[in-house]
């Protein structure tokens, strides 16, 4: 088999792949790094943010205002040691995006602006229009260009990772153009192979969303942490799933049911006022937006379409100008694919999977508890965003911690010495007959298209916005059934060059496995937190027995053994969630309750 | 997907040109029906193709946006994304989709990039700082005009369009191009950089700005209004200034 020397391999080269990558380069040129994606790195998945990334800058803003929204919108579930550091490091690293050219959008004086986001105080949300992913994505991809010690393998796919004497040591990778096998040798790994949120059906992700790097590690041993919470994003296309940001509620956007009414007022989010206010209403955090939807669907009171019920975002009154030139991508989405003008008619819009909070257990290093593997941006739980994601905090985790990710593992590299080629390749080898194995036609007839389509029905069905008990199971077996299934998948291309059929077989196989750490951990948590909400007589949040990270650990063919770990808490008391009016009177009485 | 808008039954031919370059000696178009409705996208009857007809068909995507670039495609004889590109354009008529022009086929829709990613290495595509500032001394500052000043030209998403609509890169490889010209002025215009000089020679070259007939076809196609004609005009525009300024700038030529 071919091999490849490195000093660090990288699997993934979106933000936080192409971060670690420079991170590297910059702490030492001498070290090499084999920086490996499925598509080119432009093409990843976080090209497709739009809304903008958080970063303190404005004298009545603070790192305590950004810890208290984060760990807030966490639902008490973030590691608040991590969270310290990330909100400490996020305009330091937006700063240095500027510096290598990012074209984050300014203010009449030429400094950066920053606008309001969901379930933040403060605006504190840097911009680029509202293509910041595109932008962020396309400075760090030309940036890295930069530097020779970078050596880019375009159009690979990760189909396992070596490990032995107990470390990771490499990576095999398939050339998506020939099917060739290749083995990376490497002293360290860094997983940034993005989140898994095509487990479920529809979606704001890019086909691309597989979670790949979370299934390696996981087959490896590594736990998945917090796998229950999947984020929905409230204002979706219908039928496609496609998003329309969260900065359109920041710009001061509406969301309203069939009969004009701002129904979140009936939520605890209000009152509803004119202007948009921090933490109010349609500023309120994605869990609660997105469950207040279920509850008025459930009322019969929003707007039957063709692809089903939905409510309207209301963007008229921010004018045809402003919208042109903050929300400019909103425009063309809803002109071209909806044929809607949104200066002058609503957006018919439905909650759909954007987020996924767990991932690989990483701790403030980036290191997972595989020795030489390190995880970072959306494949890793890292701790910062709990039981719900508050949007712009995610493009920020990718920069931080994805420089972080770089750093350590190249001090890392630097201390260790790799095992013998021979034994590392036999490894390899044993990676590449596995991965053969969905190409050997006697297996048996099922196809993979049909498997993924009923994968990603049952997660809906079981794990939405809101889950109970019997679905969960219903899912659990159901998932149970596919991986059963999956050992009989038969792929009709045979053929090496381009072969996309044998490698969405592969990205079948990495789904189910996570899609069944998912349900594992969701109908294991009894209680309700954040994103995941139960409708069977656990629907308060139980600190007492759950305050505490699900950990999943790979069960062979089988289901996961599900443990648990201690949230990190330094200096803030999980204190009651409230957003709108309660949330100022809860505060005012926890502020009290301390004085007095 | 689409079933609420569809009305029952319909259908829409798709042809698709396939090529592997194991099995078939030269290209063939190869024929589908697929369901049709108003909002699904030439993307979305690819993807219906490969799910539920033929498994073997091979092409890019991921978004589904327009904001990957993955998905550049000839539908009936124009490059475009088949992601932003909608069946009801073409219904009842039957829609024919190839791979895009002037690159080399890999597999079926899946064309040879490489030229494209290759130039865009060689333009010190990053910021060349015009003055070196620290990271504790906060942003360069950029007023809203410096910035429109080369906004647009950061806005290519690299999908290779234009190129596929450039008679002149049909003819000759070794041509700069469009996209990667108007990625190069991107970096020139902004206002935080001083790498002029080094992109310079490759601007200027024939194989640069001067190898385009301006067609502007580029422009036409473009789906972001990059309008990557325009950048290259701004540069011969400058390239013919330069040369003028060494006669008359005394010591001019020295530079
Ligand atoms: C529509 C949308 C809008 C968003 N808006 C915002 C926002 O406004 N603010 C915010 O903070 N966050 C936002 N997010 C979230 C944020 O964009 C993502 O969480 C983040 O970009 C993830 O970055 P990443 O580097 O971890 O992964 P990605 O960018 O997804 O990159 C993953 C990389 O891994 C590679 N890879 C995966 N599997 C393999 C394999 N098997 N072999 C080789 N390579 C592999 C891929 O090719 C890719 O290069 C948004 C997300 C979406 C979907
Ligand atoms: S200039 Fe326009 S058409 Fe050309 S690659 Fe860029 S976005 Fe695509
Ligand atoms: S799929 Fe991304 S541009 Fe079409």
């Amino acid at each position: 088999m071919e091999t490849y020397k490195a000093d660090v391999a990288i699997v993934g080269a979106g933000g936080a792949g192409l971060r670690a990558a420079i991170a590297i380069a910059e702490a030492d040129p001498a070290l090499t790094v084999a920086l490996i994606s499925k598509v080119y790195p432009m093409r990843s998945h976080t090209v497709a943010a739009e809304g903008g990334a958080a970063g303190v800058v404005q004298a009545h803003d603070s790192l305590e205002h950004h810890f208290n929204d984060t760990v807030h919108g966490g639902d008490g579930l973030c590691d608040q040691d991590v969270v310290e550091y990330f909100v400490a490091h996020c305009t330091e690293e937006l700063t240095q995006l500027e510096h290598w050219g990012c074209p984050w959008s300014r203010k009449p004086d030429g400094r950066i602006d920053v606008r309001a986001f969901g379930g933040m105080k403060i605006e504190r949300t840097w911009f680029a229009a509202d293509t910041s992913g595109f932008h962020m994505l396309h400075t760090l991809f030309q940036t890295s260009i930069k530097y020779p010690s970078i050596r880019r393998f375009d159009e690979y796919f990760a189909a396992d990772l070596v490990v032995e004497d107990g470390r990771c040591q490499g990576v095999v990778v398939i050339e998506v153009a020939t099917g060739q096998f290749t083995l990376i040798q490497a002293k360290a790994v860094i997983l940034a192979t993005g989140g898994a949120g095509r487990v479920f059906r529809e979606s704001t992700l890019g086909g691309i969303v597989t979670g790949d790097g979370m299934a390696l590690a996981y087959r490896h041993g590594a736990p998945l942490r917090d796998m229950e919470f999947m984020q929905y994003h409230p204002t979706c296309m219908l039928g496609t799933g496609l998003l329309f940001t969260e900065a359109c509620r920041g710009e001061g956007g509406f969301l309203r049911n069939r009969d004009g009414y701002r129904y979140l007022q009936d939520y605890g989010l209000g009152p509803a006022e004119d202007k948009p206010r921090n933490k109010f209403m349609e500023l309120g955090p994605r869990d609660r937006l997105s469950q207040a939807f279920w509850h008025e669907e459930k009322k019969g009171r929003t707007v039957t379409t063709a692809h089903g019920e939905a409510v309207h975002l209301d963007l008229r009154h921010l004018g045809e100008n402003k919208l042109r030139e903050r929300l400019p991508l909103i425009c063309e989405l809803a002109e071209e694919y909806l044929k809607i003008d949104p200066a002058r008619a609503p957006i018919p819009v439905r909650p759909a999977i954007h987020y996924t909070m767990g991932g690989i257990y990483a701790d403030l290093r980036a290191a997972t508890p595989l020795p030489g593997l390190y995880a970072a941006g959306e494949c890793a739980s890292n701790g910062i965003h709990g039981a719900n994601r508050l949007g712009s905090n995610s493009l920020v985790d990718i920069i931080v911690f994805g420089k972080m990710a770089g750093v350590e593992a190249a001090k890392y590299a630097r201390g260790v010495s790799q095992s013998p080629h021979g034994v590392l390749e036999k490894q390899a080898r044993g990676a590449q007959e596995r991965a053969l194995s969905p190409l050997r036609s006697a297996r048996g007839k099922e196809r993979h298209s049909v498997l993924r389509r009923e994968m990603a029905q049952s997660m809906e069905a079981g794990c939405g916005i809101y889950r109970t008990a019997a679905d969960m199971q219903a899912t659990c077996d159901k998932i149970a059934e596919l991986r059963e299934r999956y050992g009989r998948v038969d792929v009709n291309d045979k053929s090496s060059v381009w072969n996309s059929d044998w490698l969405g077989a592969l990205e079948l196989g990495y789904l189910l496995e996570v899609a069944q750490a998912v349900v594992h951990s969701a109908i294991n948590r009894k209680e309700s937190r954040g994103a995941h909400q139960r409708l069977d007589g656990y629907e308060q949040r139980d600190d007492a027995n759950f305050l505490r990270h699900t950990m999943a650990y790979h069960g062979g063919g089988g289901p996961p053994r599900i443990g648990y770990s201690d949230v990190v808490i330094t200096r803030s008391k999980p204190g009651t969630r409230a957003y709108g009016a309660a949330g100022e009177q809860a505060q005012a009485q926890e502020r009290k309750a301390a004085h007095g | 997907m689409a079933e609420g808008d569809r009305s029952p039954g319909a259908s829409i031919e798709v042809e698709v040109l396939r090529y592997r370059p194991e099995q078939d000696s030269e290209p063939f178009y190869q024929s589908f029906t697929v369901p049709y409705a108003e909002d699904l996208s030439v993307l979305q009857a690819l993807q219906h193709i490969k799910d539920d007809l033929d498994s073997t068909l091979s092409f890019r995507w991921s978004c589904r946006m327009a904001i990957c670039g993955s998905c550049g495609l000839m539908i009936n004889g124009i490059p475009k994304l088949g992601c932003r590109t909608f069946l009801r354009e073409y219904y009842p008529g039957r829609v024919r989709v190839g791979p895009l022009n002037h690159f080399p086929i890999e597999r079926d829709l899946v064309v040879d990039i490489e030229d494209f990613v290759g130039k865009l290495e060689k333009i010190h595509p990053y910021i060349i700082p015009r003055e070196p500032r620290t990271l504790d001394q906060g942003e360069y500052l950029q007023t809203p005009r410096q910035l429109q000043r080369y906004l647009q030209f950061s806005n290519c998403i690299n999908c290779t369009l234009c190129y596929a609509a450039c008679p002149q890169y049909g003819l000759d490889p070794a041509f700069l191009g469009p996209g990667i010209t108007a990625l190069l002025h991107r970096y020139n215009a902004d206002s935080r950089d001083g790498g002029q000089a080094k992109r310079a020679a490759i601007m200027h070259a024939e194989d640069g700005v001067w190898g385009c007939t301006a067609v502007s076809y580029c422009s036409e196609v473009c789906p972001k209004a990059v309008d990557p004609a325009n950048a290259i005009n701004q540069n011969k525009m400058a390239s013919a200034m330069d040369y003028f300024l060494r006669f008359v700038k005394p010591g001019g030529a020295r530079k």
